[in-house]
């Protein structure tokens, strides 16, 4: 395979679950509150082909479950009772990027029957949906907490390097203390301290900003690295005899050398804050209910008997798992692209 | 008997004679005869020896009965100690235990209790009404911060104790105090002969650490300390002096030892005792149940599933009438909906109780509209009404309020506010913490915008008991009696668990100023018909007002070996080890088990 085809396999894959993400509320067949209270630990839907008659269809169908009264998360299929899956289908509203308002959906069926590709968790919640929802927050919170962690460290990075002494000196042991103190307690402490009543979007943004401050110090200290080597290579040397200010310097000569570094850390970076997100939701200190993300879905699974029963709730651990492998097989192809121009 | 009169009379004379019977006892061996009173159990007659293995939660605190406050060292205590009056855990009715007889003068003040003859502590040393003195002097000494205390003070002034012979003493209470036997239960009469030292220096209430020697500890109660390993298990052996017998007159219990492993958590425990590494599990929730039930015919043990408990899980507001000084305007504005009977009407009427006991038990639970649930069947009103969910009641009831909807279906009030508040539930408890996530889900439909945070347990408590700082949150409480007594604290307007309003100095509503009057009341009316009816109108007056929303009551879930006998689970606390000394194996031999 050449380079070229090594990137560009990972980078569509990411970038597709990214698309959709975006997009949650078209693909995701429900929303991610509703309750189907009749319906806790539904197992995955099965799609038929044949009807009861055995005659074949193109289009698939899924029949109603009815619980069995005396046994809990054990359903029987009733196949007298089918629904064709529908695609383009009209369904609960719901809001594009809090932009515009939509009822389409990619597909379903129509009521009251019920599509659970993933099955249904232990309120009923379409498990699809959530991960579909969930996905919004956990890839954006990656995404935007590396841009926060690489804009800072760039920054600090960039100017320790570059002017070196005691700014450097300054800089360098904000980095030691920012890696010495003890992360997950400081955050415990914190959301003690904050108020009871925290709406979604603020405890999201409250994430991002507590991950990516945190980040900072490592791709900080490479970069630093990079600056030191760069700001004596010959053609910075004789850009400041001409008298480039240090702004231009640094602007036209010593980030620029960065890129590649930069580039490669964003792809290890993001699939770590993905699972930094995942930690703090599984612990409580992310989004709470009912808003789901990867993280808060996970932690359904600390229970014994949810972890033994019903496998489908593994699904945001095996979605993490995926997305972060292509995450580091995008690094690593970038890596050696880097060296590649390198030499 | 003739050493009795030594005793009282010098001190130093009823040692020695004490140490001679001592010596005695030993020469002759304890097995050599049943004591004068033995009580014969009804049981099934079993066999002697094995060792049962048991799981706690968490390690005891202490092995002293006048300082333990937690599950773990309660569960423990009560195998090694006994008390003067029993409660039966299986008919919820009283039952003589160390005292044989009891009189009580027509005033009901006055209680004379007899006691058994011929009882020995688990060292041998003879047990008679300076035991029950002192202990109750031990409860009732303010310095030692018994637990026990507030209950033995009854209408403000302590009970007083006074031996009248070495079989006889008399409980003198300062007014009528209503099934005042069930006071004694759980009371554990202590040696005096091993703590009286101790307690004359201060130092009772640091006595018997999990550190003492087994040598060091003793009581009337089926075993007795043997060993104990830190972060690991206790062990408890038979005790050979207990003092009760089988039918066949083979004195009890029938196990040589039992064994409370200790483990960090719930699914530890479920992984233990499927492992076949404990022989019963107790109080396990309807998740675990289920996993177990999966597997209940391929193994070596059967689940049984005792119906409703006396845990009620509810939903209050924070009604409190002084709020933190620094509450924001919304927080005033909350409480003036809160207060608002009709609010808290349309709340429950807008919960969906069956469903809460589908999903969050499994269908193993019950739900509820009142505290006492039905698994008390002394004292439940079975008349207070069971209203079914209706959204259209719910939205009339806020709509005669005053409250209206806006267009997007968000309840607003008379002044336009959007109603919202926060339920605060404990983390560790993913039940209630489930129920808050429904009913966020069931209030939408009202168009009230619920928040739900999940805290660490003891942040919930400070919040609701010290600084008052929630709008509403979900606690279960349970355990304890079935007497109406025992939930005085939390009904009466003074009480320490009047959660919803605590430390009002005079009951600021007139319907608590009615439960409070029957409450007093029925504490002091000996009748029991009289009580149930008075009980009847307490319970009809919170169903009507609603101060605490009550939601749903699991089922007691516990689960045994197959081979062990005479296994009787009870509603009561401690659901399964409470007829410890009858328990035994059918076909495992004494040494059976590494």
């Amino acid at each position: 395979m050449t380079a070229r085809k090594q990137i560009a396999l990972p980078l569509i894959f990411v970038a597709g679950v990214h698309v959709i993400a975006l997009f949650a509320g078209f693909f995701a067949p429900y929303n991610y509150a509703q309750q189907n209270r009749d319906l806790p630990y539904a197992p995955p839907s099965p799609l038929h082909l044949y009807d009861v008659q055995g005659v074949f269809h193109w289009r698939p169908s899924v029949c109603r479950l009815a619980a069995r009264p005396e046994k809990f998360g054990v359903y029987e299929e009733d196949r007298n009772n089918c629904f064709p899956v529908r695609l383009f289908i009209r369904g609960p509203q719901y809001t594009v990027l809090g932009l515009f308002q939509s009822d389409w959906h990619l597909f379903g069926v129509s009521p009251p029957a019920r599509i659970f590709l993933l099955g249904s968790d232990g309120y009923g919640r379409d498990q699809l949906s959530r991960l579909l929802y969930g996905s919004l927050l956990s890839l954006f919170a990656g995404l935007l907490a590396t841009g926060l962690t690489l804009n800072l460290g760039a920054l600090l990075g960039t100017v320790a390097g570059y002017y070196g002494g005691w700014c450097d000196a300054v800089i360098m042991r904000c980095i030691e203390l920012f890696l010495a103190l003890p992360w997950l307690y400081l955050l415990f402490a914190l959301r003690a301290f904050l108020p009871l009543h925290i709406s979604p979007s603020r405890a999201f943004l409250l994430l991002i900003l507590v991950i990516g401050i945190v980040g900072w110090a490592r791709p900080a200290r490479l970069i630093r690295g990079v600056a030191l080597s760069e700001k004596e290579r010959g053609y910075v040397l004789a850009a400041k005899m001409f008298g480039a200010s240090h702004f231009y310097l640094m602007r036209r000569h010593v980030l620029p050398s960065t890129y590649n570094v930069l580039v490669t850390q964003a792809a290890l970076l993001i699939p770590q804050y993905i699972l930094a997100e995942m930690t703090l939701s599984f612990l409580g200190l992310g989004v709470a209910e009912p808003v789901p993300t990867w993280g808060n879905m996970l932690s359904a699974v600390q229970q014994y008997d949810v972890l033994t029963s019903y496998w489908w709730m593994w699904a945001p651990g095996c979605a993490v798992i995926l997305v972060c492998l292509s995450y580091w097989y995008l690094a690593s192809a970038l890596q050696a692209r880097a060296e590649v121009i390198g030499h | 008997m003739a050493y009795a009169e030594i005793i009282t009379r010098s001190r130093t004379l009823a040692i020695t004679v004490a140490a001679g019977l001592c010596l005695f006892g030993t020469a002759a061996g304890p097995a050599s005869g049943l004591p004068e009173d033995v009580v014969t159990s009804s049981g099934e007659v079993g066999h002697p020896g094995g060792r049962l293995s048991v799981a706690l939660r968490s390690e005891p605190k202490t092995l002293n009965p006048a300082t333990s406050v937690d599950v773990s060292s309660r569960e423990v205590i009560a195998q090694l100690n006994a008390d003067l009056v029993h409660i039966n855990r299986q008919s919820q009715l009283i039952e003589p235990a160390l005292a044989k007889s009891w009189k009580v003068s027509p005033d009901g003040l006055r209680y004379t209790l007899q006691l058994r003859h011929g009882l020995r502590f688990s060292d041998g040393q003879p047990f008679d009404a300076d035991d029950v003195v002192f202990s109750f002097k031990a409860y009732l000494d303010e310095n030692v911060h018994s637990p026990q205390r507030d209950l033995l003070v009854v209408g403000s002034k302590p009970i007083t104790v006074t031996k009248i012979d070495p079989y006889s003493v008399l409980f003198e209470l300062s007014r009528p105090y209503a099934a005042a036997e069930r006071l004694f239960d759980s009371v554990a009469i202590l040696p005096r002969h091993l703590l009286e030292a101790a307690y004359r220096s201060g130092k009772l209430s640091q006595s018997w650490g999990l550190e003492t020697s087994a040598q060091q500890v003793a009581g009337l109660g089926p075993f007795r300390l043997k060993e104990y390993v830190a972060g690991q298990r206790m062990t408890l052996e038979r005790n050979p002096y207990y003092w009760k017998a089988d039918r066949d007159g083979r004195r009890l219990p029938y196990l040589d030892q039992i064994t409370f492993i200790f483990v960090p958590n719930a699914d530890a425990e479920v992984i233990r005792f499927k492992a076949g590494e404990t022989d019963m599990i107790n109080r396990v929730n309807a998740e675990d149940y289920s996993t177990l039930e999966r597997d209940q015919g391929a193994q070596s043990f059967r689940l049984w599933d005792l119906g409703p408990s006396l845990e009620f899980n509810f939903l209050f507001f924070n009604l409190n009438s002084t709020l933190p000084a620094q509450s924001s305007a919304l927080a005033r504005k909350q409480a003036t909906w809160f207060r608002q009977l009709k609010f808290r009407q349309a709340v429950s009427l807008a919960i969906d109780r069956e469903a809460i006991t589908r999903i969050v038990y499994r269908g193993r639970g019950t739900p509820l509209w009142s505290p006492v649930t039905p698994g008390n069947n002394l004292w439940v009103n079975a008349s207070v009404p069971h209203p079914a969910r209706s959204v259209p009641n719910a939205k009339t009831l806020l709509q005669s309020a005053g409250f209206s909807w806006k267009q997007d279906g968000t309840l607003v009030d008379a002044a336009a506010v959007p109603v919202e508040f926060t339920i605060i539930s404990s983390a560790s408890n993913a039940q209630r913490s489930k129920m808050a996530t429904m009913i966020q889900a069931d209030l939408k439909d009202l168009g009230i915008q619920v928040d739900v945070v999940s805290m660490e347990f003891h942040s919930v408590l400070d919040r609701i008991f010290q600084t008052h700082d929630y709008e509403a949150a979900i606690l279960g409480l349970g355990g304890g009696d079935v007497d109406p007594n025992s939930d005085m604290n939390v009904w009466a307007s003074t009480g320490n668990d009047h959660v919803w309003d605590l430390g009002e100095a005079r009951p600021s509503t007139s319907w608590e100023a009615e439960i409070d009057q029957l409450m007093e009341k029925q504490l002091s009316t000996l009748k029991p018909e009289d009580r149930k009816q008075m009980y009847d109108r307490v319970q009809a007056i919170l169903a009507e007002e609603l101060p605490i929303i009550c939601l749903a009551s699991p089922n007691i879930l516990v689960g045994a070996r197959t081979e062990l006998g005479n296994f009787k689970p009870a509603t009561l606390d401690p659901h399964t080890l409470w007829n410890s000394p009858e328990l035994f194996f059918y076909h495992r031999e004494a040494s059976g088990r590494p």
